[in-house]
């Protein structure tokens, strides 16, 4: 599989500023040294609690926000360090579809408008004509008919609102497409769509896709590969199946026995979080899961863990080997259906 | 838990042909169309459903937070401890609010005021209602404090919101709701804001304080994983009226309304995770608006099993349809075969 696009010791620090002459008194470590290959066509899961970094990553690597160090290689070249200018061409390759689709859309404007605003930037050679057409039709991609086009925002659902953000990132044809969140702000019937819609383009596309999410199962669904976020790190990387039936970082351990199920039976077995999540402006020395690791040892106050292989493609930064952690799923070769009758 | 057809004592909680309507341009809208429910002590109910079903109007004309009569009208019973709380002036209703009934909200910052010391918003409501020395309402804020698990509650006490984290802000909110042992605790989706490690402990604290306490719970939530969690019996809401009610288990693992059917297979699950089981169950259409509710049931345009000259004619009633803990309000229940349901869930 080849590497559509690579993250390398990404850092994005935020001054904190303070006094009367506005001095640098410290610095909120928002993603702190990630390292993160994407291969081509393949769906990474990047999860993790609010504050973990995981929007400023999706972020930076869309060249959204610039990183303070550290390079973002598409295909092989460094976008961080490119003009602003010399960022426009890859600006078509890569796309974004963000969490809230009331906000995220101009209410002044129509679907048209919306979704031709994309070609006019990256397309001016094709005429109006042309761009309406592609318009309707990738509305029709999204599964919205192509009448829709002439509305304006409100006369939409929230199901529909996300569908023409995503239409809209796709009218370009790019090649990587972030999605921060697109399923928190839906109904879970209406959630259910849209993932299918994502799994369904994704497949017909060949589109890469990075989807920034806090919900476990949601990702468990559609990636192949997850990646934890925890204090602008990255935790623990590995395929969906393996992260979710051998977890190999005790955070990832916590968060998936946190996630709540619609089953019976599940209630309460959790490992317990111990204490508050740490101030992202004094992150603790050590490993910066140590203050709320059940598994901690007087060892990791020093350490400094790499992400480090611990089977095939399913890296952890922990240096605890000798840990056996409790998994969300046990391995079974095929999982019964979920039967709705008795 | 027993079920609450087999309890003997009265329940903490009676609601009746409660219905509620919206006034707007000259119009009165229906929201909530007649529902009944009873809650008794020690048991947590959830009422789930979808944006727009209705579940937190619900919430808010048990509490009266609804907007006066020129807006809105309440009918029915919402009866608790012999008194019908829709019969009540405000004034009486303001002491009600507190001993008897308290409510958490989604968004703790919101419930909150952030110039004001979380020690002080705690006393304020104990001092309203109770007799009790500075020492002693100090003494029961501690109480709290410790009770919601927030560590070094000596000094938390006189900590502002804003210094706070979501998750211990709640447990702040939820200590205010406890300060004066209600009977009856209504939580409207008070863990969607949180990070899902510190909702297993909210939910875990709330399990803990209702063992202790005996209160009862109406729980809110669009959530089935929450759901599990936290629930005893369940009410499907879709549309302003109660759809499926029956036991966590019953609903859970054999749903009989097409709607509640459709709501669980559209949730992924941890269990499939990364196994490409294909598309999620779904469920076509949308809620429809309160005030354009299609003729007879109002899950039918959008419901698999609908037959036209029976499903769009008549408003099925909530009925047990042989399961009497478990009704439903479906006409086509007895002709949705078993294997129906199976195929559903593929």
């Amino acid at each position: 599989m080849s590497t559509l696009i690579e993250a390398v010791d990404l850092k994005q620090h935020y001054p904190v500023r303070q006094g009367l002459l506005g001095r640098q008194t410290a610095a909120v470590k928002a993603v702190d040294g990630v390292n993160l290959r994407i291969h081509r066509g393949e769906v990474l899961g990047l999860v993790g609690e609010s504050g973990s970094g995981k929007s400023t990553l999706g972020r930076n690597l869309m060249m959204m926000e610039r990183p303070t160090s550290g390079a973002v290689l598409y295909e092989g070249s460094d976008l961080a360090g490119r003009s602003h200018k010399a960022l426009h061409p890859y600006r078509r390759k890569m796309q974004m579809v963000f969490q809230d689709p009331f906000s995220s859309l101009n209410p002044r404007m129509t679907v048209e408008d919306s979704l031709t605003m994309p070609l006019r930037f990256h397309q001016p050679e094709l005429s109006a004509a042309q761009r309406r057409d592609a318009a309707a039709e990738t509305l029709e991609r999204v599964g919205l008919p192509r009448s829709m086009i002439t509305r304006y925002p409100h006369e939409f659902s929230g199901g529909q609102r996300q569908r023409i953000g995503i239409a809209r990132g796709l009218i370009v044809r790019p090649e990587f497409m972030v999605a921060d969140e697109p399923v928190s702000a839906l109904d879970v019937s209406v959630q259910a769509q849209v993932l299918n819609l994502f799994s369904e383009i994704r497949e017909s596309l060949g589109l890469t896709l990075l989807f920034v999410t806090h919900d476990l199962a949601v990702v468990g669904h559609i990636a192949d590969r997850v990646a934890v976020m925890y204090l602008g790190q990255i935790m623990e990387i590995a395929p969906t199946r393996a992260l979710f039936t051998a977890p190999k970082h005790p955070y990832t351990e916590t968060l998936l026995s946190a996630a709540p199920q619609p089953t019976v039976g599940a209630r309460g077995a959790r490992i317990p979080m111990k204490g508050e999540p740490p101030s992202p402006l004094s992150p603790p020395s050590g490993c910066v899961f140590r203050t709320r690791c059940s598994h901690a040892t007087p060892e990791c106050d020093a350490a400094h863990p790499e992400l480090r292989s611990r089977a095939p493609g399913h890296l952890s930064a922990c240096i605890r080997d000798d840990i056996s952690l409790v998994p969300a799923v046990s391995d079974r070769p095929t999982s019964p259906r979920r039967k709705q009758s008795a | 838990m027993t079920t609450p057809s087999s309890s003997t004592t009265d329940p903490v909680l009676s609601v009746r042909d409660l219905t509620i309507r919206f006034k707007a341009r000259g119009r009165e809208t229906p929201v909530v169309h007649g529902i009944d429910f009873d809650i008794h002590g020690g048991e947590t109910l959830a009422l789930v459903g979808e944006s727009g079903s209705g579940k937190s109007v619900t919430s808010f004309a048990l509490m009266r937070l609804l907007p006066d009569a020129r807006h809105c009208t309440i009918e029915g019973q919402v009866n608790i401890g012999g008194v019908n709380l829709l019969e009540l002036t405000e004034r009486k209703m303001t002491s009600v609010r507190g001993p008897k009934i308290a409510m958490i909200f989604q968004e703790p910052l919101t419930s909150l005021n952030p110039v004001h010391r979380v020690g002080d918003q705690i006393a304020e409501a104990i001092r309203y209602h109770r007799k009790m020395t500075r020492a002693q309402i100090r003494d029961r804020v501690l109480e709290l404090l410790t009770l919601v698990g927030i560590p070094d509650p000596e000094r938390r006490m006189s900590a502002y919101p804003g210094a706070m984290s979501g998750g211990m802000r709640q447990r702040v909110v939820i200590a205010m709701a406890l300060a004066l042992e209600p009977d009856l605790l209504i939580a409207d989706e008070p863990t969607t804001a949180l990070d899902v490690t510190v909702q297993a402990q909210i939910l875990e604290l709330l399990r803990d304080i209702q063992n202790r306490t005996g209160m009862a719970m109406l729980f809110i939530t669009h959530d089935f994983g929450v759901v599990a969690e936290i629930a005893d019996r369940v009410m499907v809401m879709y549309s302003g009226r109660i759809v499926e009610e029956g036991r966590l288990e019953d609903v859970l693992t054999q749903p009989r309304m097409p709607y509640t059917q459709g709501l669980l297979s559209s949730v992924p699950r941890l269990e499939d995770a990364g196994l490409r089981t294909g598309a999620l169950g779904t469920i076509e259409g949308f809620v429809p608006t309160a005030g354009n509710l299609p003729d007879g049931c109002s899950f039918h345009p959008r419901c698999p099993h609908a037959r036209p000259g029976v499903c769009d004619t008549a408003m099925p009633a909530l009925e047990p349809h042989g399961r009497p803990d478990h009704p439903v309000r479906c006409l086509r229940i007895e002709d949705i075969a078993a294997s129906d349901m199976e195929d559903l869930s593929v």
